[in-house]
């Protein structure tokens, strides 16, 4: 027991009318990496809240004990006197500050009252190193990507001495490249005696790097595993996550593929602001009747500018190329127009582009589709109310009343106010951008059931996502593209993760 | 993390549903409103803030601020702002002097016949759209901020109204125009005389009155109703009693109070028509729930398919024709166009949004909220009067208010 740095005893945190925490207790060794799991909702990130001071000493019961002895802090630069430093899932950084300046922004190295910027590039470029980041300290933070971002947090983390550091959802925007650089550091810190706690919900990842995982599920400490010891797999830890044995993640389908409902020749768009730039570079694809097509690419391949270019021609410019359906030609260019046409498409960032946080659940789902609830000028509010409920019964949104604000919903539970809003306005074609990022398991496993039961009633599915084994989970025919250009397309059984792979990362010259 | 956790639903949940159904802001600035009112009922010399004058003064005082103060809530619930509107009631207050009154003959208007009083207030009203057209071109299709824009407008359009004017005034108005500002309805008790009812009390004003609770009380009933019906969550019912009782009793205290004086001002019919309108508006048409979506979420709006430049302009010609009513208002009651009319009433009419609990990032707000708002300030600056209390003073409370009254909302958000 003296080798634990932390000791969260007993934890309880309550909302009005929602226990989120019950007496949750939590372990962390010296020097290790530690995974909390959960689905959504489960409390992980409260229980960081509560460590890390956001929830201050009294608005909670039970005792944190760091260093063996008990805490009690107010705010979080209590705890960041104390060497917890917390990085959250959306980055705390300015983005027209430099990278030396984010690193030392409320922590400045002063002389005599005025910033040495000398000493703080230098030092800014110290800390760079023991990250492995390569810039330029006096960059702004918007010109380098998001998983290099994640790394000036990091730094910013190390310069305030950092003894346990808390890692929420840390690769949920990277891509795989910057994934697998930031587990290796976590890994090279704890060579350096860095104790961390990571959040996430790639099992994968947790596999590969963690040396512990607890598992907390509806506000309770479930399980703690040893993760070399005990030999855990990822089948493991979800069977702790859902409290079920969950053998399929993908449920069992028998498609019913009819008449092609979609067809897109030759599709060229260019980049927004850089208009000599092709981003989506001669697509042509189809989806038919009952079917689930899904688009592969790493990200930055353009499979969003092709989707959200498809809608209404909500990005880009210059674009041209023709859209059938059911082998009509039909018209894209605004998104009344796209939808009028039985398009449908819900984004990869619900909050920032799919949902008025600050509206209730109701007007929501009824925003796309408003004109249906019409009679004689005036929206009927009750039978708005209505079909919201109903679909908060089909949809199991957990929610007490379709009057609730979405934005105090779980992931999951937004992703079904997102889907619902979508299906209301009755769509034959459906692009569902990165449906299941940032949502649980038992979540997903519910989204996929929504998926296929759409594909059942005759509607065509995009479904875009950077999981490929959601995509070879769920998908009838997937497509990869690469550059901006379709560079495979295969069928479900001959679909591999390798071969996928293969044609996601295929350059413009070698084809 | 502030999940549902279904197990969890209990004694606390019951509470928080039954409290769902209760709006506690607006709740609140309505209770202030009414400390206020009994606050300078209890210390002005002679209850003089109660008599029967002061309140018909207090609405055709406040009028053409309350006017402002619906399309400004519209505008802000939006994301925008219009700091024109003051200059474009003054300069409307000029159009409407020159088409009914007529008096620039000598610089070349002679081709133009006098209006009569209706003609000229539509055609002001028209004049006032033509603004909003301008003013909504450059920030919905140009995408000039409306700061920026209104910023501007403020100017321009103070610059019309001199020009328009010749740097003078133009009055007096048509008794039927005047009528709109200073009028009342049935001043002479007609209707009094044609029954045989005591003259102490205007019978036309009294019956009014009833009506309109009548109304308001059809109106809450199908309202709670029908949400009966569908299985929704509604206020408790003792509550929902007790407020609309309270309400009632208001709404027929200062109908008594204004049949005692001159009867109900014109004025006051023209604001209940369009507090009564623009709320269904917000609430019932699709333009006034993409307003909401758009101040909520700018991207979702657009991907949900709104023409958000569409609702932006249209609600700018809104602004511009609330604000043309308004300078009708202010020029009908000053029986004279001028120049420097509607000064400052842009702050007035933000102010009234903002105390009546509208979001400065948008997407929160309700015409409700802020004639609330706007009377709270009209009661204020009225009790002061009477009591005497000089302009320093005055502005210095009057600010004071503002800000305490957004910080009470930032805290109780904040609480959340």
């Amino acid at each position: 027991m003296s080798n634990s740095i932390l000791e969260m005893r007993s934890i309880t945190k309550t909302f009005p009318g929602v226990v989120a925490l019950d007496k949750v207790t939590l372990t962390v060794e010296r020097g290790e990496i530690h995974a909390i799991c959960g689905e959504n909702g489960a409390g992980k990130s409260t229980l960081m809240k509560v460590l890390s001071g956001v929830y201050p000493f009294g608005t909670y019961s039970g005792d944190i004990v760091f260093e063996n002895n008990i805490k009690k802090f107010s705010n979080i630069r209590d705890s960041e006197a104390e060497g917890i430093v917390i990085i959250h899932q959306e980055l705390a950084l300015s983005p027209y500050l430099s990278i030396a300046e984010n690193i030392f922004l409320g922590n400045e190295i002063k002389t005599f009252g005025l910033i040495d910027w000398n000493k703080t590039n230098q030092e800014a470029a110290k800390l760079m190193a023991r990250v492995g980041l390569e810039e330029n300290p006096v960059t702004a933070i918007k010109d380098i990507g998001v998983g290099k971002q994640q790394l000036v947090e990091i730094a910013k983390a190390l310069s305030k001495k950092v003894k346990l550091l808390i890692l929420d959802e840390p690769t949920a925007a990277l891509n795989d490249e910057d994934s697998a650089h930031l587990l290796d550091l976590l890994r090279h810190l704890k060579g350096q005696g860095i104790t961390s706690i990571i959040i996430s919900h790639k099992l994968n990842e947790i596999e590969a790097v963690a040396d512990t995982t607890t598992i907390i599920r509806d506000g309770l400490a479930i399980e703690s595993l040893h993760m070399k010891q005990d030999s855990v797999s990822q089948e493991r830890i979800i069977k702790g996550m859902v409290g079920r044995e969950m053998e399929n993640r993908y449920p069992a389908r028998n498609p019913e593929i009819g008449d092609e409902i979609l067809r897109v020749e030759h599709w060229n768009t260019y980049h927004p602001i850089d208009r000599n730039r092709i981003v989506v570079d001669d697509i042509s694809m189809n989806v038919r009747r009952g079917e689930i097509v899904g688009l592969a690419g790493i990200m930055g391949a353009g499979r969003t500018e092709f989707a959200r270019s498809l809608f209404g021609h909500s990005y880009g410019t210059n674009i041209t190329g023709k859209v059938f359906k059911s082998g009509k030609e039909i018209k894209v260019k605004t998104i009344s127009e796209a939808i009028d046409n039985g398009l449908a498409y819900a984004t990869e960032d619900r909050k920032r582009y799919g949902l008025n946080l600050i509206e209730d659940i109701k007007r929501n789902i009824s925003l796309a589709s408003l004109k249906s609830f019409v009679s004689k000028g005036l929206v009927n509010n009750n039978e708005e109310f209505k079909k919201a409920s109903e679909y908060r019964d089909s949809m199991n949104i957990k929610a007490p009343s379709v009057l609730s604000i979405t934005g105090q919903l779980s992931g999951g539970n937004q992703q079904k106010v997102v889907l619902s809003k979508w299906i209301n306005v009755n769509p034959d074609v459906l692009i569902l951008d990165e449906p299941t990022r940032g949502i649980d398991v038992g979540a997903k496993y519910e989204i996929y059931l929504i998926i296929q039961r759409l594909a059942a009633e005759g509607k065509g599915i995009i479904v875009i996502s950077s999981e490929l084994p959601e995509l070879l989970g769920i998908c009838d025919r997937i497509y990869a593209i690469a550059e901006g250009r379709i560079t495979g397309e295969v069928l479900r059984k001959d679909a591999t993760p390798e071969l996928l792979m293969k044609y996601m990362t295929m350059e413009k010259g070698r084809s | 993390m502030s999940a549902f956790i279904e197990r969890g639903k209990g004694f606390f949940d019951s509470i928080g549903e039954r409290l769902q159904g209760v709006n506690l802001r607006q709740n609140g600035i309505f209770l202030a409103l009414i400390a206020l009112v009994l606050f300078f009922a209890a210390t002005t010399p002679n209850a003089a803030s109660i008599t029967p004058t002061n309140f018909s003064n207090l609405v055709v005082q406040n009028g053409y601020i309350l006017v402002l103060a619906i399309g400004m809530v519209m505008v802000i619930i939006a994301g925008h702002i219009d700091l024109s509107v003051g200059s474009v009631a003054a300069f409307i207050g000029g159009v409407a002097g020159i088409l009914t009154v007529r008096p620039l003959e000598q610089d070349g208007w002679d081709w133009l016949p006098a209006l009569p009083w209706w003609a000229g207030i539509i055609g002001a009203i028209l004049v006032g759209a033509i603004v909003g057209v301008w003013q909504g071109f450059w920030v919905a299709y140009v995408g000039i901020p409306a700061f920026i824009v209104t910023l501007a407008g403020m100017l321009l359009f103070r610059g019309m109204a001199l020009l328009t004017l010749q740097n003078s005034n133009i009055g007096p108005f048509p008794d039927e125009f005047r009528a709109i500002g200073n009028g009342f309805l049935d001043k002479e008790k007609n209707f009094n005389t044609l029954i045989g009812f005591p003259i102490d009390y205007n019978l036309t004003a009294l019956v009014v009155t009833v009506l309109g609770v009548v109304v308001l009380w059809i109106a809450v009933l199908r309202q709670r109703s029908g949400k009966i019906k569908y299985g929704q969550i509604v206020e408790p019912r003792t509550w929902f009693y007790i407020k609309n009782i309270i309400l009632s009793a208001m709404v027929l205290y200062v109908g008594f109070q204004l049949s005692q004086a001159n009867g109900i001002p014109i004025t006051l019919i023209v604001l209940a028509v369009l507090i009564g309108a623009y709320t269904v508006v917000m609430n019932r048409t699709p333009f006034g729930r993409y307003i909401y979506a758009i101040g909520g979420n700018l991207h979702a709006a657009v991907l949900s398919g709104i023409d958000v430049r569409k609702v932006n302009f249209w609600l700018f010609v809104n602004m511009g024709a609330l604000a043309a009513l308004s300078g009708v208002l202010i020029a009908a009651r000053m029986n004279s166009a001028v120049p420097k009319a509607g000064d400052g009433f842009e702050l007035d009419a933000i102010s009234s949004v903002f105390i009546g609990g509208a979001a400065v990032q948008g997407g929160v707000g309700t015409v409700t909220g802020s004639m609330i708002g706007g009377l709270i300030q009209g009661v204020l600056a009225n009790g002061m009067n009477l009591n005497s209390v000089g302009i320093d003073i005055q502005m210095t409370i009057k600010g004071l208010v503002l800000l305490l009254a957004v910080a009470f909302d930032v805290w109780s958000k904040r609480r959340k």
